[in-house]
Order: structure tokens, then C-alpha cells, then sequence
């Protein structure tokens, strides 16, 4: 078994809310006085859980609280997390940019830290001159830099720049320039911070290339990315953070479906948690599952062009409802709705008896929809109008250009609209 | 969990007060080196004199000062020729401010760099007094000049063996800002009212620092007075080994090195100590 490289026991960081200034003064001095008679901390008693949407009542919060895991050698570690969920103070803390408040952790090995592309990067300076300093400041030492010039100048493609001031780039030849440099750092930990934001397709490509070949020479990477596909083709392993604290660790599938399922999203397979938001319901019964499926009832999530399909629903009624009636929308990504499916019986609007329980509902939709990506609405509501269960924009699917049976492949580009209709068409000479 | 003896880093909240770190400034020298390089390059891009506003400075400063003090005031310069007893205050005097000023915000100036990348900090501080050294150089160079002028032009000037000790003096000039300016440093992170005291008080200091005045215009009971700050001792051996007049007590000299040495420790316990949760508070 390959041994731990990073081990890290019950970390913590409590913060101080609002500004510094008089009452910062009254705490440091409360701090002191409990130092100087050899008690503890009196702020480590108190602080709450960090839970930004929340009013608290202490001015005292835990960025990270009873933080403990281990990260083999090798290991590429996915951190995962809503904003505000630790992560980054996590990485701040193992890259030794700031201390913890409690706990300690230890490192073998030597660590990079890439918490921003480019820092310390000054304007005035050439692009060589910068590489070097940079180069520096990420820990290496001249000669490496030296040694590596070439690979960093060719990695990063703005040769004819290198000796022109960066403050005449292009923001994305700055952030290349910068990332081929601490690409080529030779770190055993490698530690890296959401920086892939930036940059064209091409070039985040070449950067997951690059980090994938670092950890294929075995060794370990801790990345967080809100960018969950990075992630999945990246990582071996995951931690799902929230506020503050880790809510699980395991495989980066396993982390990615809890993270996914967690709270108000609608996971890949679609089921609907309980706990999400819900606009509109009354509490008499809830959707807890949606799936797109094609005629032979496998789930899928694109449908060629021209395919038909069904949408199958399940839907839990807390109570007995004596007149619901169902509805789908399917809308376009930004959620505006374009076609309306109301539940009908023989051709008439229907309402239907609803026992106590969980009901299944399937329903083919006969339409073709132009190539291009949408959402589901769903909804359930009473004879009188009243909503019992309402969920918007959920369950993004796409339609394909590739068509549904050899030679219906969809030549034009995908603004042409989202409905192709049945039509008939007649042609006369007058 | 692994023994303790084969971890590269090991990270508790509370450490030991001494617990420096020194060694790991000297793995990044060329860090030391490159910002040095920066700091001097940087400074001058886009402008057309470019270094020559290094000497620009003392020049219109001594004259000034030759104005004021000596011709209208009609004030002593310890019958050194006013133009060079001024000027040997300035280039030595702004060596020393230079270096406390420009250290003396360290953490805040660099909190961008130093909340994404970690490395000693005392990187930075050291670097400032290093690139200082260099327009020090500069401004010696426009000293001699002058010096050399008066030298064979007047007979006031009688350098002696003593002038060997002036690098140290010039080390120890620069140690003492650097440790006054990492003290300051420490103190600004969270509150920053000592900027605005810092701000006035070196302009107040450099008058009780024999920039502009002989130490034998004071007083006796004055001067032992002065005698504990370093500055004055520095400025009068170095006068003094430069022209034969002014002031050189051995003794004085080796109570300022003592008082610059506890200051640097001192310094560098608070430095250490601020530079771990700094990025929290600054």
C-alpha cells in the first residue's frame, strides 16, 4: 500500500466577522488576559456552524471545523463543495498561506501550491524576466527554471512575446504564460485551486493533460473545480465539503453523486430529493423522480434527432387526492417554455384519483424537436387550480444532430427553432 | 499514523516562539536575488532618466539643506565643507529611512502575493534592503565625486584608517531599519494606526539623528542623550572617518551594534509570529 503523503487530524478555522476596529480591540484583549492567566481561548468555546445564508448569533464562525483525512501518494484528490463550503480555505491552509485555528496536519514531500495563476507577476517586467520570478516564488530555484525555460516557453505559445512588459498582453496569453510556468514546477504535492476558469478550450484542455500526466508519474494532486466533468476525468478519489465540514469521502463517482443529489439538485439519474426548493407546493404530495426513456424503456439522456420518447414520472402523494391533474413543460435552456403536455384521457383533459402512495406515470410524446439542449418543467395541480407539487428547469437533456435512422442526420445549425412540425407541402406552377 | 520523524512539514496552530525558520530563507536566495532584480528594474521602466533620479534626489536636497542650515541659519558643520556635510547626512540617512519605510509594510503590500504562495516571508523585507544597497552604491559614487572635489581643492579633509569600517556601519544601518520595519509591519497587519504614527516619525527622528546638525552642537548632556541612538553614533564615526572631524567612540559604536542586534531579534520573534495568520486579519 503506497504510504500517506498528507495526514490531517480535527483542522479547524474560526473567523471574525464583521470589521476591524474597536470591538476587534475589547476581543484581542479578552484573549490576551485568558493567555496571560494560562487558559484557553475563550472564542474556541463559541462559533458557529459557517452557514452564510443564515443570520447567527455569534460574531464567531468555523470556515473549516473537524477536518481529518488522509491522501496517499499518488492519489488524485477531488475537492468538491457548494461556494463558501471550505475548500479553498482548506487548500489556504495546506499551502501554508495561513495557519489553522486548531488541529494540525502533516506533509512529505515538497508541496506547489497553484492558488492563482500568476501571481507576483509584475506588470513592468518582460515576460522572461517574469518567468524567472515566478518561477521563484512557486519555489524553484534559477537553474530549474533555467533548465525548463524552453519546455515553459513552448508550452505556454507566446514565444514572440516573451520580451515584451505582460501588462501588454492578452488576459489569456497572461494566465498561459503564468500557468506554464507552475506546470513545470516539479512538485511531489500539487495543489491547485480552481485556475482552469480562464483560458480557451484548447489551452484548459493542454492543463488537465498536463496535471493527468503529473499524477500518471505518481504523483499527488488535491484539486478543487466547480467544473464536476474536470473533476470526474481527473481524480481517483473526492471529498464533497459542506459548510465547513466534510460530508463525505470515497471514490470521486461516489463524492460527485452525493454532492449532486445533495440539497436542491436534481441528480444525473434524476431523482428529486425531498429537501429541494419548491416554489409552489402544498404539501399534499411530491415528484421524486424523472427519467427520459426511449421506446424500449431504457433511460437515456439525449435522444438522437427524430427519435421519439417518453417521459416517465413518479410521484408520491402524501394523502389521497381525488382530482389531480399532471402537467410537463419542456423548455429551452434558459427556461422559457415551448411545449405544454397536459395529462388527457381519450383525447380530453382529464383528472385523475391519486391513492395514498407512489403512483408511476409514462407519458410518449409524439413531436420532433429540433437539435439543440432543454430542460423539464413539472408540475401537479388541483381541479380548482391549486398547485400541489411544481418543479422549474430541471433534467437538462439534449437532442442530437445525429439522427434517429441512417441518413436523418440534421444538417443545419440548431437556431432554426426547437419544433419541427408535420407539414405537407405543394408546389404549382402559375 | 506514520512516525513523526520523516514528515517534511508538520503544521500546529501554536509553535515555539523561536522557532525561525531561517534557514529556509537561505533555500530561497534566489528568490532574494530576483526581487532584488525586480525592485531595480521595475522602479525606473518608462521614465527617461531612468537611475540618474537616484542622485537627482540628494543633490537638490544637500542644496536645500546648504541654503537653509548653513548659509541663512548660519548653523556648524564641524568645519566639514557644508555641501559635503550634507550630503554625506542625506545618502546615509536615506539608506536607513528607505529601508524602514519600504519594510515597514510588508504584509500589507505584499498581501496579494503572500495570500496565494507561501515562502518566508522575510524574503521581502531582505530584498528591500538589499536593492537599497544598490541605490546606496549609486549615490556613493555621486559622494565621491564631491568628496574627491574637495579633497584636492581645500586641505579641511583628512580620511584616516577608520574608513574601513564604513561597510559595516552601512550593514548595520540597513539591519537596524529592516528591524524596525518588520516590528512596524507586525504591528500594522490588524491595526493600522501605527502607519500615521510611523509617517511623521521618521521625519521627527532624522532631527535627532545628526542628519542636519553635529553632535558637538548639542549639549553634553544631550549628546550622552544621543548616544543610544545608533543612527548618530553610525553618522558621526562615519564623518568622521571620512574627514578627520566628528565623533568616534568605540564604545558607543559596540552599545548601538548591541541595540541593533536586540532590535533584529526582536524583530524577527514578531515577524515570525504575525506572518502565520496575517492573511486573516490584514
Amino acid at each position: 500500500m503506497a504510504r500517506n503523503v498528507i495526514e490531517i487530524l480535527n483542522l479547524g478555522k474560526q473567523y471574525r466577522l464583521g470589521q476591524v476596529g474597536r470591538s476587534s480591540i475589547a476581543d484581542d484583549f479578552k484573549r490576551l488576559t485568558h493567555r496571560l492567566r494560562g487558559k484557553e481561548d475563550p472564542f474556541l468555546q463559541i462559533g458557529e456552524e459557517n452557514d452564510r445564508t443564515k443570520k447567527g448569533n455569534s460574531d464567531y464562525v468555523w470556515a473549516l471545523k473537524d477536518i481529518s483525512f488522509n491522501v496517499q501518494q499518488g492519489n488524485v484528490l477531488g475537492i468538491i463543495g457548494k461556494n463558501g463550503a471550505g475548500k479553498s480555505t482548506l487548500l489556504k491552509i495546506l499551502s501554508r498561506t495561513t495557519s489553522p485555528t486548531i488541529g494540525e496536519y502533516k506533509i512529505k514531500g515538497r508541496v506547489a501550491s497553484l492558488l492563482e495563476v500568476g501571481t507576483g507577476f509584475h506588470p513592468d517586467l518582460t515576460g522572461r524576466e517574469n518567468v524567472f520570478l515566478n518561477g521563484a516564488l512557486l519555489g524553484m530555484t534559477k537553474a530549474e527554471i533555467k533548465k525548463n525555460f524552453d519546455e515553459i516557453l513552448d508550452f505556454s505559445g507566446v514565444e514572440r512575446y516573451i520580451d515584451t512588459p505582460v501588462k501588454r498582453y492578452s488576459s489569456g496569453m497572461y494566465v498561459r504564460l503564468a500557468f506554464a510556468v507552475a506546470a513545470h514546477l516539479d512538485p511531489e504535492i500539487l495543489i491547485v485551486d480552481e485556475v482552469l476558469a480562464v483560458g480557451d478550450q484548447e489551452f484548459q484542455d493542454k492543463c488537465l493533460g498536463k496535471m493527468r500526466s503529473v499524477s500518471e508519474e505518481g504523483r499527488t494532486v488535491l484539486f478543487v473545480s466547480h467544473n464536476l466533468m474536470a473533476v470526474k476525468q481527473l481524480c481517483t478519489s473526492g471529498i464533497f465539503m459542506k459548510n465547513g465540514t466534510i460530508k463525505s469521502i470515497g471514490t470521486i463517482n461516489e463524492t460527485i453523486e452525493e454532492y449532486l443529489n445533495d440539497g436542491n439538485i436534481v441528480s444525473e439519474l434524476g431523482d428529486i430529493p425531498r429537501e429541494m426548493k419548491r416554489e409552489y407546493s402544498n404539501g399534499e404530495g411530491y415528484f421524486n423522480k424523472i427519467a427520459l426513456l426511449n421506446l424500449n424503456d431504457v433511460q437515456v439522456f439525449s435522444l438522437a434527432f427524430n427519435q421519439p420518447f417518453k417521459v416517465k414520472l413518479q410521484f408520491e402523494a402524501l394523502q389521497y387526492i381525488e382530482d389531480a391533474i399532471f402537467n410537463i413543460n419542456i423548455c429551452n435552456t434558459i427556461g422559457e417554455p415551448i411545449l405544454y403536455a397536459v395529462e388527457k384521457l381519450n383525447g380530453n383533459y382529464s383528472f385523475s384519483k391519486v391513492e395514498k402512495g407512489i403512483t408511476e406515470i409514462e407519458v410518449v410524446f409524439d413531436i420532433k424537436l429540433l437539435p439543440n439542449n432543454y430542460k423539464f418543467t413539472i408540475g401537479v395541480g388541483h381541479k380548482s387550480g391549486l398547485t400541489i407539487d411544481y418543479l422549474e428547469g430541471i433534467f437538462p437533456f439534449k437532442v442530437n444532430k445525429i439522427g434517429y435512422e441512417v441518413g436523418m442526420d440534421y444538417p443545419w445549425d440548431i437556431s432554426n427553432g426547437y419544433v419541427e412540425p408535420e407539414t405537407k407541402w405543394n408546389f404549382k406552377k402559375i | 499514523m506514520q512516525e513523526n520523524t520523516d514528515w517534511d512539514i508538520i503544521v500546529k496552530p501554536k509553535s515555539s516562539l523561536f522557532q525561525l525558520n531561517l534557514k529556509e530563507v537561505w533555500a530561497y536566495k534566489d528568490l532574494i536575488l530576483l526581487m532584488v532584480k525586480r525592485d531595480i528594474t521595475s522602479v525606473y521602466k518608462q521614465t527617461i532618466l531612468g537611475p540618474v533620479w537616484m542622485i537627482i534626489q540628494p543633490i537638490f536636497t544637500t542644496a536645500i539643506y546648504t541654503f537653509t542650515f548653513s548659509s541663512t541659519a548660519k548653523m556648524s558643520t564641524d568645519n566639514i565643507p557644508p555641501v559635503l556635510f550634507y550630503l554625506i547626512g542625506q545618502v546615509f540617512w536615506n539608506y536607513f529611512s528607505d529601508s524602514l519605510n519600504k519594510t515597514s509594510n510588508t504584509f500589507i503590500a505584499n498581501a496579494g502575493v503572500f495570500g496565494k504562495v507561501y515562502f518566508p516571508r522575510l524574503v521581502m523585507p531582505i530584498s528591500v534592503i538589499i536593492s537599497n544597497l544598490v541605490k546606496l552604491g549609486i549615490q556613493l559614487g555621486l559622494l565621491l565625486i564631491i568628496y574627491l572635489y574637495y579633497y584636492f581643492t581645500t586641505d579641511s579633509l583628512h580620511p584616516n584608517i577608520y574608513i574601513l569600517f564604513v561597510p559595516i556601519f552601512i550593514i548595520f544601518l540597513g539591519i537596524f531599519g529592516l528591524s524596525l520595519g518588520v516590528i512596524f509591519s507586525s504591528l500594522t497587519t490588524k491595526y493600522r494606526d501605527f502607519t500615521f504614527l510611523l509617517g511623521f516619525a521618521v521625519q521627527l527622528i532624522m532631527f535627532a539623528s545628526c542628519v542636519v546638525f553635529p553632535l558637538s552642537m548639542y549639549s553634553q548632556k544631550i549628546q550622552n542623550l544621543l548616544a543610544y541612538n545608533p543612527i548618530v553614533t553610525f553618522m558621526e564615526a562615519i564623518r568622521f572617518s571620512l574627514t578627520g572631524n566628528g565623533s568616534f567612540n568605540i564604545v558607543n559604536i559596540l552599545i548601538s551594534q548591541a541595540i541593533i542586534i536586540l532590535f533584529l531579534f526582536f524583530g524577527i520573534i514578531m515577524f515570525s509570529k504575525t506572518e502565520k495568520t496575517f492573511m486573516d486579519s490584514v
